[in-house]
């Protein structure tokens, strides 16, 4: 399973990134075309850059058993934050996880009017550290972005983060993604 | 189950994010410049005229190169870099024999620190743009620039402190410059302890530099010894809260590795608050305790132009274990940066780096709080005011990575967020989020002009980025830093100009240019320099022979030096070259450069002294020149020295306009 999802990611990501080389934009023609009204400015994940290694949200991009995770992440509106210099330990779950929860869980977390707790879940899956696997003992409690704790266990060498399984890593220009194969929900407040 | 996701989801929108998508991360042709995101009139808004001042000084520090630059605002113009705790090319600081001792400490001399917060000196809580001063963030020093010569006057070495960053915000009169320590280390009895005895060992000071009110000389009046943490930034107290120091301190956990996994697991860090007046009632009595230190103690005189370096033997301590009442310590969420107190006083906002919410503390009730004693306990020997104890209220989700606070004066708090890499407004009464503004990228501080004061001047507020990436020409593997300024005279704040930056532009002070210019120092009287190895006019200038050392009395004028040959020099001499500016004239300086200089170059200011030894190595011709286009016959402004073997019989032979004279 690591090793399959390893070749994946590597996979996919070489073909990302050797195909960016030098192709020119196709079009700019958004561009500087209304100055009385601010224009549009990209945020840190618009920056081109075919030198670095992929950040974590582009080696989540990268990976087809995320795109469920990615599209979270988009409408969330985290895609610049996560491109930031980090460092970021995200448990990414696979889009697996996401279908095991209740049916309609997701698109309802989608909708505009839920951004709030679709940002609230997904910071929950964000550490502001670096983190490797090997780092995580058992018993570790993190305190993950959106404010929340998570607690680390290992057991036969098997490392999880709220009974979810660490299934698979990978080392990104700005910190770790760990695959996780399920999808932690924040504690219910107060 | 995601058969039905898509189903069920708008297509159209997945079709837009899909066709988004495949051109940003697949097919790479986003290689689209970056927007400006400013609006039609940020250009008039920024524009000063060829020839015109600009509105206000923005005293930016140089993070790791060590200094501190000056720019207009709202122009985003590079007045000057005025250097501090590293050495200069541009004016020889740090390089001359005047100036070397400026960066004497302790350790010996230090070419290169790194410069973290310039603080304007202050009188009844508002900036009189008589003196800047800067910490040195590792090998702890506090700097007092004189901002009528734009030159740094003083330095003081902070003993007991493993990194002074909490430094030198100063209080409502500049009674005060503080620095608290970063790196707690042992401080008392065995140095040499092991690492892993931290808990048991390590321990932080909280230093207070008294300010003398006319001259601004500085002196370490007392040191706190608090518990070993981590002190972090710090504000005083204004207003009703004259009086108190506000720090605030992470790693309560005290973990000496790993900190960026070990110092996070705690929920609550701490704000301590300090009664500085306390203190000064402790050693009325007689209750601090003076101990041994080594630190010392700089002083540039523009009387001498020269400084002087003292080392000092002993400090003030006072042991806040033991002297209960001085200070608090009060839970702050997840490893607080900024610790940030409004114009009223009364209210302290923390920026948690790792926290979901800003606290904003009040004044008022922690002084409550401290009289009902609603502690839940102690932390090394410090009581710890409940948070709710303490507690106005929160602002909530602000975004992610708050760092840190200012104020503008119609109410309203501006907070940089890192990890959103935004600015975030919000109203510090209702605590309620009114804007926010991306910035690009990464901001660490940010600066309102007098954000810190009892009355901000507002206006602006500027964004301190320690990230550019594709925001300008590309310049090879190291990018320039950035300053964003952002019009907040509206109720949404408009970006209007970025502009590079020297170093690592870590934090500004911005105020009022007329608070400045009208003390400007245009140059120095000849008369009243006192240096003494001033040539005060050529009829004065000589060649000196004392053993091996030869001092050279030069001076320069448009367009010569005098004198301008020197034979009898020998290879194994040691030269001074001490040349003074003899120009009285707005603007003319001039420079020196000598072939084969070891050391320096020089640029000397009218009226000014200054010295480069120089070690001649071989026989031969050396040209020395004025380095600084100084005139219409800058290029003749030359001049020849002879060196010949040891063993020659050339006596000493100088002059200008004649063949050299020999010495009688």
């Amino acid at each position: 399973m690591k090793t399959n999802f390893y070749i994946l990611v590597f996979a996919v990501t070489a073909f990302v990134f050797t195909s960016c080389g030098s192709s020119e934009p196709k079009s700019e023609a958004a561009e500087n075309t209304n100055t009385s009204e601010a224009t549009a400015s990209h945020g840190q994940s618009g920056v081109n850059d075919e030198f670095s290694k992929p950040d974590v949200v582009k080696v989540a991009v990268g990976s087809k058993d995320h795109t469920t995770l990615v599209a979270a992440v988009k409408a969330a509106e985290l895609v610049d934050v996560l491109s930031n210099s980090g460092p970021f330990t995200v448990f990414a779950p696979v889009n697996a996880a996401f279908d095991a929860l209740p049916a309609g869980t997701v698109e309802g977390l989608l909708k505009p009017e839920k951004k709030a707790d679709l940002q609230n879940i997904l910071q929950y899956h964000v550490f502001v550290g670096g983190l490797k696997a090997e780092d995580l003992k058992d018993g570790q409690v993190l305190n993950m972005v959106n404010g929340d704790n998570a607690k680390i266990t290992v057991k036969d060498g098997k490392v999880q983060i709220n009974g979810a399984n660490i299934i698979g890593s990978v080392t990104a220009s700005n910190g770790i993604v760990h695959v996780i194969d399920a999808v932690m929900l924040p504690p219910a407040k107060k | 189950m995601k058969h039905s996701i898509i189903n069920k989801l708008n297509m159209n929108k997945w079709l837009t994010f899909f066709v988004l998508f495949s051109a940003l991360f697949v097919s790479c042709t986003g290689k689209k410049k970056a927007g400006s995101a400013v609006s039609g009139d940020a250009a008039q808004k920024v524009y000063v005229a060829p020839g015109k001042y600009d509105e206000l000084y923005l005293f930016n520090s140089g993070g790791f190169s060590g200094q501190v630059s000056a720019y207009g605002l709202p122009s985003g113009r590079l007045l000057k870099v005025i250097p501090v705790f590293s050495q200069n090319p541009e004016n020889g600081y740090g390089y001359t024999e005047e100036t070397k001792p400026m960066l004497m400490t302790s350790h010996g001399f230090i070419p290169w620190d790194d410069s973290h917060h310039p603080q304007l000196s202050r009188v009844d809580g508002n900036n009189d743009g008589r003196w800047l001063f800067i910490n040195a963030n590792n090998t702890p020093r506090i700097a007092r620039l004189n901002l009528s010569t734009f030159t740094t006057e003083e330095i003081i070495e902070l003993p007991n402190s493993g990194g002074n960053h909490s430094s030198p915000f100063c209080t409502e009169n500049t009674e005060y410059v503080v620095g608290g320590t970063r790196f707690s280390v042992p401080i008392e009895g065995d140095l040499d302890v092991p690492i892993n005895s931290y808990k048991q060992t390590f321990k932080g000071t909280l230093s207070f530099v008294k300010v003398e009110k006319e001259k601004g000389t500085m002196n370490l009046a007392f040191q706190l010894l608090v518990p070993g943490v981590n002190y972090d930034l710090a504000r005083a107290g204004k207003g009703v809260s004259h009086g108190w120091v506000f720090f605030s301190c992470y790693n309560s956990e005290k973990a000496n590795t790993l900190l960026e996994v070990n110092a996070s697991q705690h929920d609550k860090d701490f704000v301590m608050a300090v009664n500085w007046k306390k203190a000064e009632e402790y050693i009325a009595q007689g209750k601090g305790k003076k101990t041994k230190a080594k630190y010392a103690h700089n002083v540039y005189s523009h009387s001498t132009h020269s400084a002087t370096s003292t080392m000092l033997e002993d400090v003030l301590m006072l042991d806040v274990k033991e002297l209960k009442d001085i200070c608090y310590f009060i839970p702050c969420p997840k490893s607080p940066h900024g610790c940030d107190v409004n114009p009223s006083g009364e209210f302290i906002v923390a920026s948690g780096k790792l926290a979901a919410v800003i606290p904003v503390f009040s004044f008022k009730k922690i002084q409550d709080a401290i009289a009902a004693k609603a502690f839940e306990g102690e932390f090394d020997g410090v009581p710890v005011i409940k948070y709710e104890a303490a507690l106005a209220g929160e602002v909530e989700k602000p975004g992610l990575g708050p760092l840190h606070t200012e104020f503008d004066d119609k109410g309203f708090a501006y907070t940089s967020m890192f990890v959103s890499s935004e600015i975030v407004k919000w109203e510090v009464a209702t605590r309620k989020i009114i804007d926010r503004v991306p910035t690009y990228y990464s901001i660490g501080h940010l600066c309102v002009p007098g954000g810190d004061n009892k009355n901000p001047y507002g206006k602006y507020v500027i964004a301190l980025d320690k990230i550019t990436k594709d925001r300008y020409l590309p310049t090879g593997p190291e990018l320039t830093q950035s300053a964003q300024l952002y019009d907040i005279t509206g109720e949404k704040m408009k970006m209007l100009l970025d502009f590079p930056t020297i170093g690592e532009p870590h934090y500004a002070q911005a105020i009022p240019a007329e608070l400045v210019t009208k003390n400007q120092v245009k140059a120095y009287k000849l008369e009243e320099n006192k240096h003494p190895y001033l040539t005060k006019m050529e009829s004065e200038a000589k060649v000196v022979r004392n053993g091996k050392d030869i001092h050279i009395y030069m001076t320069m004028i448009r367009s010569h030096f005098t004198p301008d040959n020197i034979e009898g020099v020998k290879v194994g001499d040691v030269v001074y070259f001490h040349i003074t500016n003899l120009e009285q004239d707005w603007d003319v300086p001039h420079g020196f450069a000598v072939k084969g200089a070891n050391v320096s170059e020089l640029l000397i200011m009218p009226g000014e002294t200054q010295t480069i030894k120089w070690e001649p190595k071989e026989v031969g011709i050396f040209p020395f020149y004025c380095t600084d286009f100084c005139s219409a016959l800058h290029q003749e402004m030359q001049g020849y020295l002879r060196i010949s073997p040891a063993s020659s019989k050339t006596p000493l032979m100088f002059g200008t306009n004649v063949a050299a004279v020999e010495k009688k």
